[in-house]
């Protein structure tokens, strides 16, 4: 009896002792104090709701919204439905992204590239700039354009004409647009083909170039041809139409960008340039030293140099952070509301307040932002593997 | 055999050939016809933007609005009797400051070297000769010699009882409370409600707070999200990625209206409470991506090595794997601090009178109507001042774990 007992403790301390069980009790242990916790939360959640007479469901999502919304893609009525209010401001958030992804785009890297240059007001400059734009929030920046830059703009009886393109007042800005959406679409379109056959039209010529020693004069005659009927697209295809004072003030033609819009984007590219700057100095940074001396001891001159050999390699670490940067600046555009542009989370408040369902609204909110930063995430993703080290 | 006397051969670097201004001003500014044409620009814009900026900041502005609503701007509409427990919590912070200052600075031969004299003697010329300290200049200039003396102190101390660093650790820990107990009352205190608490002493607070909450919760889901046990794995990832998902401003609202609604039937935490949490929960994501970062660079061989030691999985964590990627992970922590710092802003989107946010109802005050550029220049200034030295902070810190050669 005395031998039976003690082997059973025996065997209970060996099992306390094992390691392998230890694995399978911490994860039974933390699975179950989520549930609990999960089961806490959403038992009150439903207790709540009960409580004050609100089930959990979307179909108030089809009920009409009954607010109207300053300024949308699509066509909006106040009592068209909730969803379709939504995606208003889908829209609007989705235009914010676009704009916003190209300009800091092309900001941050000239701003990342000029901390490498050789006159010392450029490298300062890019320094400072980044020095204070990331230590400053961005809502406060938001304010800031949107109160103290573009509200200080003259009111639109004496504005501000450039060139006769465009004018600036405080209501906006208005630029030069193609006379309908379908058109500007199509110009929009045209130009990310060209753009698309431009690079495959290089590659073809390097490849040639490496391969047989040609000039490649064919190729190029034909970049200039495709270039010739992009501008021939752009310039006339599209049926300009320039904004035009009116006598005693205000515009009329073209296309008004809104003093909100305007205001959020400018806040946005400039605030998250600064952080792409750094992303892409500390890329450049990362390629060493001996690439650009044997770049430049085969006889190219720096900016081939900077093209060529550097920058190529400095993309492998430049893109997986600007993945992460594209998303915070998409997250980011939902603070367009505090100046109020309509975009997706100004649109989600407002139907909040008015059907008083947190829930549901906030589980369209995370669905939609989610979505978002996947669909960018997919992209950088494709965009990464075709910039990754191509090794054996 | 020969020897090599020091005046002949030395090892130090080649000396720096001074160049003049003008010789320097070709090789950094006019180089080649296209750096001289960008000089040109530059220099042509920046001139006539800072004589813009002049003349509006000289004549146009009224600056007015700072020195007026100073009170308002740094402890919001906390009752002005009250403001001695203010400096009373400004006080014990200057002291742990300078105490920190001098124990960290123990083995430095003079802890007042002449940059450090100058930056001391311009703070006070700056508390005397600015418009909107000048008033409390007698009990800010006092502070100023309580850091210095405090540093003073701190050294001695430090030299004799090397383990103090533990017991101001322990001090900036208990003065946590003593700043809750301070700026809310209770215990003998007039208590305040936080519907008062605001301007910068609620950002600094809930910066804090957030920091303090977010570090230990990121810690744990980094941890998680590379642990073996394919359970804990997931669920960590599953929390980064959502919330690292969503904007800040849909949690700090959403948490503002469903964090009672997950709670039992009528309890309902403070609103500066349930702002913490959602900027801790939300920040805890992010700093999880920054540890982990900081875990994946540390050699897998040192793992090994420690199992082999026979240390079981939390000692080989906590004594070989976190320090080393803890040091490597520091800019990322700290610049997830900034941003937590900078993010505290939103707060006033949810209507909380942190700094921004009582910036926004002064200038809906009608006598102040019109004065945003002075408003949030100036609140600029403030934030750009704690982010900056946040951000030498970590420099310093990085310097001084630097070990490698």
């Amino acid at each position: 009896m005395a031998h039976d007992s003690g082997s059973k403790s025996f065997n209970l301390k060996a099992m306390l002792r094992d390691e392998r069980f230890w694995k399978i009790a911490f994860q039974v242990i933390t699975l179950l104090v989520v549930f609990l916790l999960l089961s806490f939360f959403l038992g009150n959640l439903n207790r709540n709701l009960i409580q004050m007479g609100r089930a959990f469901g979307f179909s108030f999502l089809l009920n009409p919204a009954g607010f109207s919304i300053g300024e949308s893609l699509i066509q909006y009525r106040p009592n068209d439905p909730y969803w379709r209010a939504l995606m208003v401001g889908l829209g609007n958030t989705l235009t914010l992204v676009a704009a916003g992804i190209a300009l800091t785009t092309v900001l941050g890297t000239a701003a990342g590239v000029a901390s490498f240059s050789k006159n010392w007001l450029v490298h300062r400059l890019s320094r400072i700039y980044v020095g204070l734009v990331r230590n400053v929030p961005l809502l406060l920046q938001l304010f800031f354009w949107y109160f103290a830059i573009f509200g200080a703009l003259p009111s639109p009886d004496n504005q501000i004409g450039v060139l006769g393109l465009a004018f600036l007042n405080n209501r906006g800005v208005y630029i030069p647009w193609a006379s309908s959406a379908v058109l500007a679409v199509l110009g929009i379109a045209a130009t990310i083909g060209a753009a698309i056959a431009a690079f495959y039209l290089w590659q073809w010529r390097t490849k040639i170039r490496i391969e047989t020693g040609a000039g490649g004069q064919t190729q190029l005659i034909a970049l200039a041809v495709l270039g010739l009927v992009w501008l021939a697209i752009i310039v006339f295809g599209m049926n300009w139409t320039v904004p035009e004072g009116i006598e005693g003030g205000g515009v009329t033609g073209g296309l008004r960008l809104s003093r909100e819009y305007v205001a959020a984007l400018t806040a946005l590219v400039f605030y998250t340039s600064a952080f792409v700057a750094e992303i892409v100095r500390a890329g450049i940074q990362s390629v060493s030293k001996g690439q650009w001396e044997a770049a430049r001891s085969l006889g190219l001159h720096a900016g081939i140099v900077m093209r060529l050999v550097v920058f190529p390699q400095a993309l492998r670490v430049i893109i997986p952070p600007m993945n992460s940067e594209y998303m915070n600046l998409t997250k980011n555009t939902s603070l367009a509301f505090a100046i109020a542009f309509p975009e997706m989370y100004s649109v989600a408040t407002t139907t909040y307040n008015q059907t008083g369902r947190p829930v549901e609204v906030f589980v369209v909110l995370m669905a939609t932002y989610l979505i978002l930063c996947l669909l960018i995430t997919l992209v950088m993703n494709q965009f990464n593997q075709a910039v990754q080290f191509k090794e054996r | 055999m020969t020897t090599v006397t020091p005046d002949s051969f030395s090892s130090a670097p080649p000396e720096v050939v001074g160049l003049g201004p003008v010789a320097w001003a070709k090789k950094n500014l006019f180089s080649d016809w296209f750096n001289s044409l960008l000089t040109v620009i530059i220099v042509g814009i920046f001139s006539w933007g800072a004589i813009r900026l002049t003349s509006w900041a000289l004549t146009t502005a009224q600056w007015q609005v700072i020195p007026n609503n100073f009170g308002l701007f740094m402890t919001g509409t906390f009752p002005s009797g009250l403001y001695p427990r203010i400096w009373a919590l400004l006080a014990i912070v200057c002291g742990l400051a300078g105490l920190s200052w001098g124990v960290l600075g123990r083995n430095v031969s003079t802890l007042f070297s002449r940059s450090v004299l100058i930056g001391l003697g311009l703070v006070c010329a700056f508390i005397v000769l600015f418009p909107p300290t000048r008033p409390s200049s007698l009990k800010l200039l006092p502070m100023v010699a309580l850091v210095a003396i405090a540093a003073a102190a701190g050294r001695q101390a430090g030299r004799k009882f090397p383990s103090i660093g533990k017991w101001v650790s322990l001090a900036w820990f208990l003065s946590y409370f003593a700043a809750l107990w301070l700026i809310g009352g209770g215990l003998g205190l007039t208590p305040v409600s936080t519907n008062d608490w605001g301007g910068l002493v609620l950002t600094l607070f809930t910066a804090v707070s957030g920091i303090a909450l977010c570090f230990p919760l990121g810690l744990l889901l980094a941890l998680g999200r590379r642990s073996a046990l394919p359970v804990v794995r997931w669920l960590s990832t599953a929390y980064i990625e959502l919330v690292r998902g969503v904007p800040l401003v849909a949690l700090l609202f959403m948490g503002q209206v469903m964090i009672p609604l997950f709670l039992p039937i009528g309890s309902r935490p403070d609103r500066i409470l349930r702002a913490i949490i959602a900027l801790a929960l939300f920040s805890a994501a992010y700093l999880a991506e920054n540890v982990r970062a900081g875990l994946q660079a540390v050699p897998r061989g040192q793992n090994e090595a420690a199992m082999s030691l026979g240390l079981n999985t939390p000692t080989t964590l906590g004594l070989i794997v976190l320090p080393q990627a803890l040091k490597i992970a520091i800019p990322a922590i700290v610049g997830q601090f900034i941003s937590l710092f900078q993010d505290t802003t939103l707060l006033s989107i949810v209507g909380l009178a942190e700094l921004l946010g009582i910036g926004k109802s002064i200038l809906a005050n009608p006598s102040y109507l019109g004065r945003y550029a002075e408003v949030y220049l100036f609140l600029a200034v403030i934030y750009w001042l704690f982010c900056y030295a946040m951000s030498l902070g970590s420099r310093k810190i990085e310097e001084k774990l630097n070990t490698s050669h």
